[in-house]
């Protein structure tokens, strides 16, 4: 059995939906990351999970026992706040050995768990600062080591580098993913940010609108999107609209591709700007006009216009000429690189 | 004249008037009270513009003065302590509201600062009175048999006084609240404190300095609180306002009413700076 089972799990308020029956399960020391725009139900989720959010329907399931009947503070999961709420009138260490404190843990092991978990986020020789002293970076490793030093069965992550500056994100990310393999929480993260998400997870969630939209390691998400949504919100895509015979073969504009799996008439197939190329001279492929050509340095992006609806390109600045606006092109990509998208999941 | 020099100088022009009204209304009257205060004064003489410390030597060893200043200090710890055991939890409820709610409820808790101070103490007079509305509704419960004295005693003061004052509590501590992080309730939650703990360690630290600056304001009005003590106190239970007020006005001893108003408001100064200092030295290193 998995390590934590949401099951069904809803939440209105006032009629609006913000989570409508989202099922996952999460096994021992996984990293799963909740993705999607703002109100589409990732921080309710998880405060749900946290308990600050009574759950209308569906179960919480840890360890197989069932979480939404446990007060908050008897739920024992380390939390890591957007704002990281350290206490702001308690030095560093006393910040962290508050839930050891709550705990009823004797001073002795409270002082030298606390060292430990210091020790953890790299924080020897902070014990005595106030957190209004600190910087942000800083700051979010207090909370870190405050939410991880009572062991907590579920780390649960909101937002927590998104009020840091873009290099100190990076930073932490891969100081984040370290930790938490060395220690094996099993930790849950919400964010917006997809490329936080695809650098820090085993797992991506991606939400919308309440709803799960597909579950999946990074690349498999990011590679072969689910729905035009995930394929929208992941990274740069092209969305191709295309018909298909029923019988495994999809037309798009001048291209025939053989995939399975799609009903006989209107589709949506995905494929990302990296992915597509020039078709050698005389090959099938899809017929397109540039529109426009920008260069970024280690490559041009591409736009063009087809018969199946407008796209990017990416292509390598490998010394190949690049056709120029208005020049007539003709693309290919390979089957496996395009994914078929589910129907009425446009975002 | 050089842009430095004029730029320097615009800050002085700007607060000018200002400076002006506060030196004219507030300094130069002032001034010329302490002064008055060490003017000799007789029956039948007036008043003497001739140094002396005699006022200053009265207020400071009859004992009549001394308990005044008591009963004046007394009532106003007792109103500042009052105050904080209600205002707190009420500003803590405030601040919990829904905006809707909340605008509703601060119009009611400043309710009592929108009507005139003369009118809301005659309004608790009929009130407190031996046959106002609360001994009489006292009585009807059967929970006392004769009614109780608020008029003419510190009892009925000190509930006026919370009344008018427990807005500048509430509000001082709300603001504080604002400030808090919304969601170090939910840490706090999270990492096992039960809602006491939360409140106690979490929650009133960090509102401490907004208690303490309510408590300050509310101290300093209670204790130079004039119309509420006068009305509510009547002629024999004098505080130190209204000790100033007489001297002034019914004995006619200018000097010594002054030299009485030169203490208090020496008095509270010295109280307010004194806990204003122990405060910033308490809590810098906490709180910016």
């Amino acid at each position: 059995m998995s390590h934590l089972v949401l099951n069904g799990l809803s939440k209105s308020y006032g009629g609006v939906t913000a989570v409508q029956s989202l099922d996952l399960a999460v096994e021992r020391g996984e990293f799963v990351s909740l993705l999607g725009p703002s109100g589409c139900g990732k921080t309710t989720t998880l405060q749900m999970i946290a308990g600050f959010v009574a759950v209308d329907r569906g179960n919480i399931l840890l360890d197989g026992n069932d979480l939404v009947s446990v007060a908050p503070n008897k739920r024992g999961l380390g939390i890591v706040f957007q704002s990281y709420a350290l206490f702001p009138h308690m030095t560093v260490a006393q910040n962290i050995a508050f839930g050891l404190e709550m705990r009823g843990i004797d001073k002795a092991e409270r002082e030298t768990r606390t060292l430990e978990a210091m020790a953890l986020v790299g924080l020897k020789g902070f014990a005595d600062r106030y957190p209004r002293r600190m910087s942000g970076g800083q700051q979010q490793r207090v909370a870190l080591a405050r939410a991880l030093v009572i062991k907590p069965a579920l780390l649960l992550l909101d937002e927590p580098l998104s009020n840091l500056d873009a290099k100190l994100r990076e930073e932490m990310q891969s100081e984040l993913r370290q930790i938490q393999r060395s220690i094996g929480t099993t930790t849950i993260l919400v964010t917006h940010d997809q490329h936080e998400a695809m650098a820090l997870s085993d797992r991506i969630v991606v939400m919308n609108h309440g709803r799960v939209e597909q579950v999946g390691a990074p690349d498999t998400v990011y590679g072969r999107p689910a729905s035009a949504f995930v394929a929208s919100f992941l990274g740069k895509t092209n969305v191709l609209r295309g018909t298909s015979d029923g019988h495994g073969k999809v037309s798009l504009g001048s291209l025939s591709l053989a995939m399975a799996g799609a009903a006989s008439g209107p589709v949506q197939i995905a494929i990302r700007p990296e992915r597509l190329a020039f078709a050698a001279v005389g090959a099938a492929g899809l017929d397109a006009r540039v529109l426009s050509r920008v260069f970024q340095g280690t490559h041009w992006l591409l736009t063009a216009e087809s018969a199946a609806g407008a796209l990017t390109l990416m292509r390598h600045n490998d010394g190949h000429p690049v056709p120029a606006e208005g020049e007539a092109i003709r693309l290919s990509f390979a089957p496996a690189d395009a994914s078929l998208l589910r129907e009425g999941a446009a975002g | 004249m050089s842009l430095a020099i004029s730029s320097r100088a615009t800050p002085y022009y700007l607060t000018g008037p200002a400076l002006l009204v506060f030196l004219g209304l507030v300094i130069i009257p002032l001034g010329m009270t302490v002064l008055l205060s060490f003017y000799d004064w007789g029956q039948y003489k007036g008043i003497v513009p001739e140094f002396t410390l005699k006022n200053w030597i009265e207020v400071f060893t009859d004992s009549y003065f001394f308990e005044i200043f008591l009963r004046t200090f007394r009532i106003a710890i007792l109103v500042t302590l009052a105050t904080m055991l209600i205002g707190v939890p009420q500003a803590y409820i405030l601040n919990r509201m829904s905006p809707g709610w909340r605008s509703a409820i601060l119009l009611v808790v400043i309710g009592p600062l929108l009507v005139s101070v003369v009118a809301r103490t005659l309004g608790w007079a009929l009130l407190l009175g031996s046959t106002g509305l609360v001994n009489q509704g006292l009585i009807a419960l059967g929970l006392i048999a004769e009614p109780l004295a608020f008029m003419f005693t510190e009892t009925g003061i000190v509930i006026v006084l919370i009344h008018v004052l427990i807005p500048f509590m509430i509000l001082a501590v709300w603001a504080s609240l604002q400030r808090l992080d919304p969601q170090i309730e939910n840490a706090a939650l999270s990492l096992g404190a039960g809602q006491t703990t939360i409140w106690l360690r979490v929650i009133l630290p960090q509102i401490v300095p907004g208690i303490l600056s309510g408590a300050i304001i509310v101290f300093s009005l209670a204790a130079s609180a004039f119309a509420s003590p006068a009305i509510i106190g009547g002629r024999r239970l004098k505080v130190a306002a209204t000790l100033a007020y007489d001297e002034f006005l019914n004995t006619l001893n200018w000097p010594l009413g002054a030299a009485v108003a030169s203490l208090l408001l020496l008095a509270l100064v010295a109280i307010t700076v004194g806990s204003n200092r122990l405060i910033e030295r308490r809590y810098s290193q906490v709180f910016e």
